[in-house]
């Protein structure tokens, strides 16, 4: 069961780059655990520490580079992750938002996400919000000239409210918002349509009967 | 009314249902497996008590952690060993068709599916990986998908999917000699950006893509998620047919006959309608070379690295300063004064047998150059693999000082010993040149086989067309 999503009221953490991929955001060698959580540690890895980062390591201890965003004071116990365009472009795997979410992110807005990860987010209790390019280089700028600055996401009002009291709204798929909101599995929703796939079935088996041979 | 295209009629002919919002159920006729991105999927169909629900449609084979060197002893990895293992033992327990290592046909799964006969016109074809869109070159509806989607498509046989909008990429006329698929699918990339296909499906065509072997349109396709489209795909004709025939999980006799006559229909309408429209001319494209750490950072071989003070978006400059930080490289360099540590020859944009041969034609009789430390050529299959030693490619690729590697995915990723050390730089026929991507600090250039192989030889990049 997806943990639910509501209402996030949090630190924002701006990534400041364009294209930011997968392999990023979760280095290749934290794919080998068959497990999906844990990940959080190793969110950034090469960007977010100083030594060569590899499953099993004592992360605790790993020399931390100063420089890296989500290492500076300021940013410490976000839960809103503010990026630049195609944020997620890359490899699908699914890791990533994994090891977003388990950081303690929940929301990230961009410009434009990668299709894949965008929706991979959804399945897993993140929410991916796309604003206009202008609205998030303000969000940018706010975000450097306050400590501390906060947003607060209402998810069943599709509203983002800055701490000046700006409301913007923002939108959002139908089916993916009821999932969130009520951390709803689609393995679930879908084997409700049982009938409705059998049938399907049924006729493409005689349209194409070399698909079911 | 307007005719449908390609995608149109892919998409159509696989819903199941839809709601009032456009969100709907999508069929799946072909689900390919690998070890990476299916444990957590097994796991969480064990825990709910779920079957899959057709393994009919299910192949597997372990890729991206498999060593490619002496595999007697195993894999020496621990972690990655117990995520093969992990794989063999769902296969097993769940009753699915698995090519394990030490089967000849094993190997990175969008080369695999294609070679089986796996992958058929007119099917869906999805898998935990992005390079998925490979199969479209079938005129198949085919995309990469995450986990959870691995999951729901082993327990339902469908997908949530909500329809994407119609592109175009046309490349009209025809390549000149020494200019591959390779060549075409990044200036593809270059013209359109990473981002520029997001929320698209691309049907590639035009004379260009016409005259590509199935083996080159499989390497276009693999690159439409580069470009940022889940799914890419090329119209069925003759040479779809002529490639599928005989392969062994393509259909025989009077099914045969059938299909053909269905996959006859797989292209879009005369009177089609997109919703974007990209043309290229092929006759302007050069052997292309990437400089940075995203595909679209791309030049043609007898260009320069590009200056950042002459670009205007400023977010687009300094992504360029922080790219060629990463990479090590001076603006105005000519590329053919950068010099390479590595090459790497494979993954599943460039690793069938037309590259091997394209790579060795190159190279024949020739040494690799002395600062180059490494030169990795690595099968895409164990088919592919006894094919080129059949064709005796194998000894012109060691004769040069290349080493002839087992079939994996190997350097494209660097998951399993195969990486580039902190700063090396690699000429390199796979799709992403992430920073990391071959490994931390790894620089890495993305290139045609015949570019990668030209590369080996002269020690710095050159214009295979003169070489």
């Amino acid at each position: 069961m997806m943990e639910k999503l509501t209402k996030v009221t949090g630190i924002v953490a701006p990534m400041d780059r364009p294209n930011v991929d997968t392999d990023a955001i979760i280095p290749k060698q934290f794919l080998k655990s068959i497990k999906r959580s844990g990940f959080g540690p190793n969110l950034f890895d090469e960007w977010r520490y100083l030594d060569h980062g590899e499953p099993g390591m004592d992360n605790s201890k790993r020399p931390l580079n100063p420089d890296f965003v989500l290492n500076q004071p300021r940013y410490q116990g976000a839960k809103i992750l503010l990026a630049r365009d195609n944020f997620g472009c890359g490899s699908s795997r699914e890791h990533a938002p994994w090891a977003l979410e388990d950081y303690g992110f929940r929301v990230i807005i961009a410009p434009s996400f990668a299709d894949i990860f965008f929706n991979n987010c959804f399945k897993n209790g993140l929410l991916p919000i796309k604003l206009d390019g202008a609205i998030v280089d303000r969000l940018f700028q706010e975000t450097a000239a306050t400590e501390g600055y906060q947003l607060t996401v209402d998810l069943e009002a599709q509203t983002i409210t800055t701490p000046g009291g700006e409301v913007i709204p923002f939108e959002v798929d139908a089916f993916r918002k009821h999932c969130l909101l009520n951390g709803l599995d689609d393995i679930g929703l879908t084997l409700q349509h049982v009938d409705d796939i059998k049938s399907y079935e049924a006729r493409r088996r005689q349209e194409a009967p070399w698909l079911f041979s | 009314m307007a005719g449908k295209t390609l995608y149109d009629k892919l998409w159509d002919a696989h819903v199941v249902r839809c709601d009032d919002d456009g969100t709907c159920l999508l069929y799946i006729d072909r689900h390919l497996v690998h070890e990476v991105t299916s444990p957590q999927a097994f796991e969480g169909l064990r825990l709910a008590g779920r079957q899959p629900w057709r393994k009919d449609t299910v192949l597997a084979t372990p890729d991206h952690n498999v060593p490619t060197d002496d595999r007697s002893k195993g894999i020496a990895d621990p972690i990655a060993r117990i995520q093969v293992e992990t794989l063999d033992a769902n296969v097993r327990e769940f009753g699915l068709t698995y090519f394990p290592m030490g089967d000849v046909r094993q190997g990175i799964v969008h080369v695999v599916g294609p070679e089986e006969g796996g992958t058929l016109p007119g099917m869906t074809v999805v898998c935990g990986d992005s390079h998925t869109s490979t199969h479209g070159a079938f005129g198949a509806l085919a995309h990469g998908i995450g986990t959870s989607e691995v999951e729901h498509v082993l327990a339902t046989q469908c997908l949530v999917q909500k329809k994407s909008r119609n592109m175009l990429v046309s490349v009209d006329g025809h390549v000149g000699p020494g200019v591959t698929a390779k060549d075409i699918v990044l200036a593809i990339i270059g013209e359109i950006g990473t981002a520029g296909g997001t929320g698209y499906a691309i049907e590639f065509g035009g004379e260009a893509i016409r005259a590509l072997s199935m083996e080159g349109r499989m390497t276009v396709c693999n690159m439409a998620i580069e470009a940022g489209a889940r799914a890419g795909m090329v119209a069925v004709d003759e040479t779809t047919i002529e490639y599928l025939y005989g392969k062994p999980y393509a259909p025989k006799g009077d099914l045969w006959d059938k299909a053909v006559a269905a996959w006859f229909g797989l292209h879009s309408d005369f009177d089609a309608e997109f919703d974007r429209i990209v043309r290229l001319d092929a006759g302007k494209i050069k052997p292309q070379v990437t400089w940075g750490t995203s595909p679209e950072m791309v030049v043609a071989v007898d260009g320069k690295v590009p200056d950042p003070e002459q670009e205007k978006d400023a977010v687009k400059a300094t992504g360029m300063r922080a790219a060629l930080k990463y990479m090590g490289l001076e603006a105005n360099t000519p590329i053919t004064a950068i010099p390479v540590d590595v090459v790497f020859i494979g993954s599943c944009t460039n690793a069938r047998i037309e590259d091997f041969r394209a790579a060795a034609a190159v190279i024949k009789g020739r040494k690799k150059a002395a600062n180059v430390k490494q030169v990795l050529v690595v099968p895409g299959s164990g088919l592919v693999k006894q094919q080129a030693e059949q064709e005796g490619l194998d000894r012109i690729f060691r004769d040069a000082g290349f080493e002839w590697r087992e079939p994996g995915c190997s350097m494209c990723l660097a998951m399993n010993a195969d990486r580039l050390q902190p700063g090396e730089r690699c000429a390199s026929t796979s799709n992403r040149n992430f920073e990391g991507r071959q490994g931390q600090g790894g620089r890495t250039h993305l290139v045609s086989p015949a570019m990668a192989a030209a590369a080996a030889i002269a020690g710095h990049f050159v214009d295979v067309r003169e070489f």
